[in-house]
């Protein structure tokens, strides 16, 4: 039985010591504050107490999908003429809602198997069907729509970390959100006014550059209106221009330029955008350098079109017309829109990080300040010591000697789970803090119920000992069945809940857990250990 | 010390009386969220712009509201928040005016209004970032500093902003109040850029149409599973009865719960829902004890009538029950009390559901237990109260059936 006891014992104080390491680390001193800062280092605390700035963000992956779309569409128009296949349009019925679908049609009826055997050669992603009337209909396969759309959340994460690096948040947390939703969720600790992250995070950062076909009109209309037959020309689009040299505030300017870019937003150069000035205004203005297959496309373009304007185009608005004097190769330029030195340095961050594969649209905002964040630590670690000296001084008073037993099996508890958040890295929030509290209350039942059990038995006469045995072995199936159900509950908020609400589940569930090592073999043990020491038929405190 | 001594309390010969409180709880909830209140959903769930702001002297409602409308804020709803020595309010734009496309232009519009007297061209230092400040100080650079200017000037902007913070509790009321937390040639240059209003906004949260719609979903997905997790566990553990009858207890539970919110008119957030989780685990608890207990007596007393058995399994745990319940409830009601203004929702609904939980296993869980076997004895059928036991292997046992008639 001593024996037993001695290694039971040692149990617990190596489970001590390896959790109050997880609380305190190895500690810098024994003061006061010390410990608070080794315990600050090694406990995360969550946006809502420390203060920053949660976003949920909406990856529109149609874009994506809309993008390969279209050149799949440049491919083909250059195949078939290539193969010398007659039609009459090729269009994209409808982008917004079937971004994967083209419409192929009035190819005569004798060139359809050359047809198909392009289309398995060349656009292997593609499903192609016939339709009436010589149409065909051209569908992305879905196994690729959805690699495609997985691939740009990935890249929007890669890319958004990529800038929120630069920013230099410490910290931050940016994953994929939700199950399949496309969503993204953004943690900026220490962020209290996310205006401008946002702005950066938000920037598609799409540089291309366009042939100028007309313009500027003062109006979408107007362009149109222009236009012989009041149609566009194919393959031409109206752009709309934010940059300097507008007559006035007020009014808008509209240029028409061709669908096609000469230069696409991944011939830009890593790291080639920087920061410059105006040589005419000495307003900021930002430069940047093509890749070497980017540049020479750029050399092809811009020798075949001297004299021909072109538009510089950042996130679908023109950013800069020149005219073309002779052949540029790899440089380009943007300024206008206001720049001004804050601007045109984060234009360059999100130019060399790279652009997004598709817009993004913010679902969600929440921002805490940190004076609100220090706040609620106060309100919730006052309310924490405030139940648990209620609830340790009513065990002793209610209980006695047994008392003593149920205090240190909970304070060892609360030590295992402290240990457990600095170990796992789990972060602390105030719901979790609300949880550690929960912990306490619910978990002192399970000492209520083995000492009303072992109360029980000794009024049914029996000896202390066997009143011992008895009421751990009655209560014992209980327990398991009064935590199985709250962690069932909780382990469902786990897999539905967001932030702080998963820190609860996360110390609720630990908290429990804990409690079965505490309050049944500690519990026990420390029974054991009294019930050793005393002579035959000596009462026991309870 | 002991509170209970052995009660003999006939627990089941009080069930309509139980019945009727339960019964006025429920309907009263039900009705109010039917024709009162509605069912209050908090931003988490309806979507929309929510700004707390604390103000550096009473806020006057009627001039925030002035400046609101002022700025076309006209469906804004202006709440005061916590206790009023604050001097807290909680601004909440519904989800209309929250359009899909600019996020948190509320936001800014709410700011924007409130900013009734800002200089021309200084920034207000109560709604600043140490990023701004430090980008000022830098611009500045009042302490003449060389290589490690970026350094110290971020120290300084930190400085200030936890004096701010932590100190002053989000508001300052003068820029002379910092001489004392930041270098005085760094104080004296802040006037030239930054002047203080007589406001900080502590918080916001901005949920979208879309996203409120996915929370809804996905709470009430939560709360039906752990409904039928229950269910299950239940049904496996004990016999499938006591798993609807404890259901329905915790169903009850809940209903009184959200009833109590809508009867208050208090708002569930996703924190709230939360809470009614933890509590269907929770109120479950009370329940097992007892139906464990029955299951060991039945056991024991194969002679007496179920009825009996059940009173006294309840009054042999009514101790543990009680205490339990009470030692909860204690440490719920700390957080109730101290836990802080964010918590409120969370700890009420704790309050309330321990309080209906622990009456309802009681209550509500056992007489369902007697009810369903004196329906089934009515029908002229064996009553099935088979001890399932925790263990499969066990063969089932036909004498405690036949005794129990």
């Amino acid at each position: 039985m001593n024996k037993n006891l001695g290694w039971k014992l040692g149990l617990v104080f190596a489970t001590l010591l390896f959790f109050l390491f997880g609380i305190f680390g190895i500690p810098k001193g024994f003061s006061g504050r010390s410990l608070l800062a080794s315990l600050q280092d090694r406990i995360h605390l969550g946006l809502d107490l420390k203060g920053g700035t949660h976003l949920i963000l909406q990856v529109q992956v149609n874009d994506a999908v809309n993008g390969d779309s279209d050149r799949a569409v440049d491919r083909l128009k250059e195949d078939l003429r290539t193969h010398k296949i007659n039609y009459t349009e090729i269009t994209k019925p409808d982008p917004a809602n079937t971004p994967d679908q083209i419409v192929l049609k009035g190819v005569p009826p004798e060139s359809s198997s050359d047809l198909r055997n392009i289309v398995s050669d060349r656009l292997p992603e593609y499903d192609l069907r016939s339709g009436a009337e010589n149409t065909w209909i051209f569908s992305m396969k879905p196994q690729y729509m959805a690699d495609l759309k997985n691939r740009a959340v990935t890249q929007a994460i890669e890319t958004i970390r990529n800038r929120i690096d630069q920013l230099g948040v410490s910290e931050p947390i940016i994953q994929e959100h939700g199950l399949g939703q496309y969503q993204i969720l953004v943690q900026l600790p220490g962020v209290d006014d996310p205006a401008r992250v946002k702005e950066i995070m938000q920037s598609t950062a799409m540089l291309e550059i366009k042939q100028v076909l007309g313009g500027p009109y003062t109006s979408e209309q107007e362009a149109i209106t222009q236009q012989p037959n009041g149609i566009l020309p194919p393959d031409s689009m109206l752009l709309k221009f934010n940059g300097i040299g507008r007559t006035s505030e007020n009014s808008e300017e509209w240029y028409l330029v061709t669908r096609s870019s000469a230069v696409a937003g991944g011939d830009l150069r890593a790291g080639g955008a920087s920061v410059g000035r105006d040589t005419n205004t000495n307003a900021p203005d930002v430069n940047f350098t093509l890749t070497n297959e980017g540049g020479r496309k750029f050399a092809a373009f811009t020798g075949a079109h001297v004299n021909d304007r072109l538009a510089v185009v950042l996130d679908n608005k023109v950013r800069e017309v020149a005219t073309i004097n002779e052949q540029i190769h790899d440089q380009g330029r943007i300024s206008g829109g206001g720049m001004t030195e804050q601007t045109a340095k984060d234009l360059a961050l999100v130019l060399n990080s790279g652009a997004l594969p598709a817009s993004i649209k913010y679902l969600e905002e929440r921002t805490v300040g940190p004076s609100l964040g220090s706040d609620s630590i106060r309100a919730g670690v006052q309310a924490a010591i405030i139940g648990m000296l209620a609830v340790l001084v009513f065990m002793l008073v209610y209980y006695r000697g047994a008392g003593i037993n149920a205090d240190v099996a909970l304070i060892l508890n609360l030590i295992i789970l402290l240990g457990f958040l600095g170990y796992s890295g789990a972060t602390l929030t105030l719901p979790g803090i609300a949880g550690v509290i929960l912990t306490v209350g619910m978990g002192v039942d399970s000492n209520v119920l083995i000492f009303e059990r072992i109360r029980e038995e000794l009024r049914n006469g029996k000896t202390p000992p066997s009143a011992v045995e008895q009421g751990f072995s009655h209560a014992w199936i209980t327990i398991v069945d009064t935590h199985v159900t709250t962690i069932v509950s909780a382990a469902i908020l786990f897999l539905f809940g967001t932030g702080p609400v998963k820190g609860f589940a996360v110390t609720l569930t630990f908290g429990l857990l804990a409690n079965l090592f505490t309050a049944v073999f500690v519990s026990r043990m420390i029974f054991d250990w009294i019930l050793s020491r005393k002579q035959r038929g000596e009462a026991l405190s309870i | 010390m002991e509170f209970f001594h052995e009660p003999k309390i006939d627990f089941l010969g009080k069930k309509w009386y139980f019945l009727a409180f339960s019964l006025v709880f429920s309907v009263a909830g039900v009705l109010s969220m039917l024709f009162w209140h509605g069912i209050p959903l908090g931003v988490d769930f309806r979507g929309g712009t929510l700004v707390y702001v604390k103000f550096s002297h009473a806020p006057d409602d009627n001039s925030i509201r002035a400046s609101l409308q002022k700025a076309n804020l006209q469906r804004a709803r202006i709440q005061r928040y916590g206790p009023p020595a604050n001097n807290e309010v909680l601004i909440d734009l519904d989800v209309r005016e929250t359009s899909e496309k600019a996020l948190d232009q509320g936001k800014v519009q709410i700011i924007n209004a409130l900013e009734t007297n800002a200089p021309a061209g200084k920034q207000d230092l109560n709604n600043s970032s140490s990023l701004t400040i430090a980008n000022y100080l830098l611009e500045k650079d009042p302490l003449r500093a060389g290589t490690d200017a970026n350094q110290r000037y971020s120290a300084q902007a930190q400085a200030i902003v936890n004096y701010r913070d932590k100190v002053k509790g989000g508001v300052l009321s003068s820029i002379d109040e910092l001489k004392s937390a930041a270098d005085p040639a760094v104080v004296s240059v802040l006037p030239d850029g930054f002047y203080v209003s007589d406001f900080a906004v502590r918080n916001v949260e901005i949920v979208g149409p879309q996203v409120g719609s996915q929370l809804r979903k996905q709470a009430l997905l939560a709360t039906v599973y752990s409904l039928a997790g229950m269910l299950v566990y239940l049904g496996f553990r004990f016999e499938w009865i006591y798993g609807v009858a404890a259901v329905v207890t915790v169903f009850h539970d809940t209903l009184i719960t959200v009833g109590a919110f809508s009867l208050t008119n208090k708002e569930i957030s996703l924190t709230v829902i939360a809470a009614i989780l933890t509590l269907i685990g929770y109120s479950n608890n009370d329940t097992i004890v007892i139906f464990d207990r029955i299951r060991e007596n039945l056991k024991l007393m194969r002679r007496e009538k179920l009825s009996d058995i059940v009173n006294r399994s309840i009054n042999q745990t009514l101790s543990r029950t009680i205490l339990t319940a009470g030692l909860t409830f204690l440490t719920v009601l700390a957080l109730y009390l101290f836990g802080g203004e964010v918590l409120h929702g969370f700890s009420f609904a704790l309050v309330i559901g321990i309080l209906i939980g622990t009456y309802s296993s009681i209550a509500i869980a056992a007489p369902i237990l007697v009810a369903y076997q004196d329906w089934r004895s009515t029908r002229g059928r064996q009553p099935v109260m088979v001890a399932a036991g925790g263990a499969k292997a066990k063969p089932p046992q036909p004498k405690s059936v036949a005794s129990n008639r």
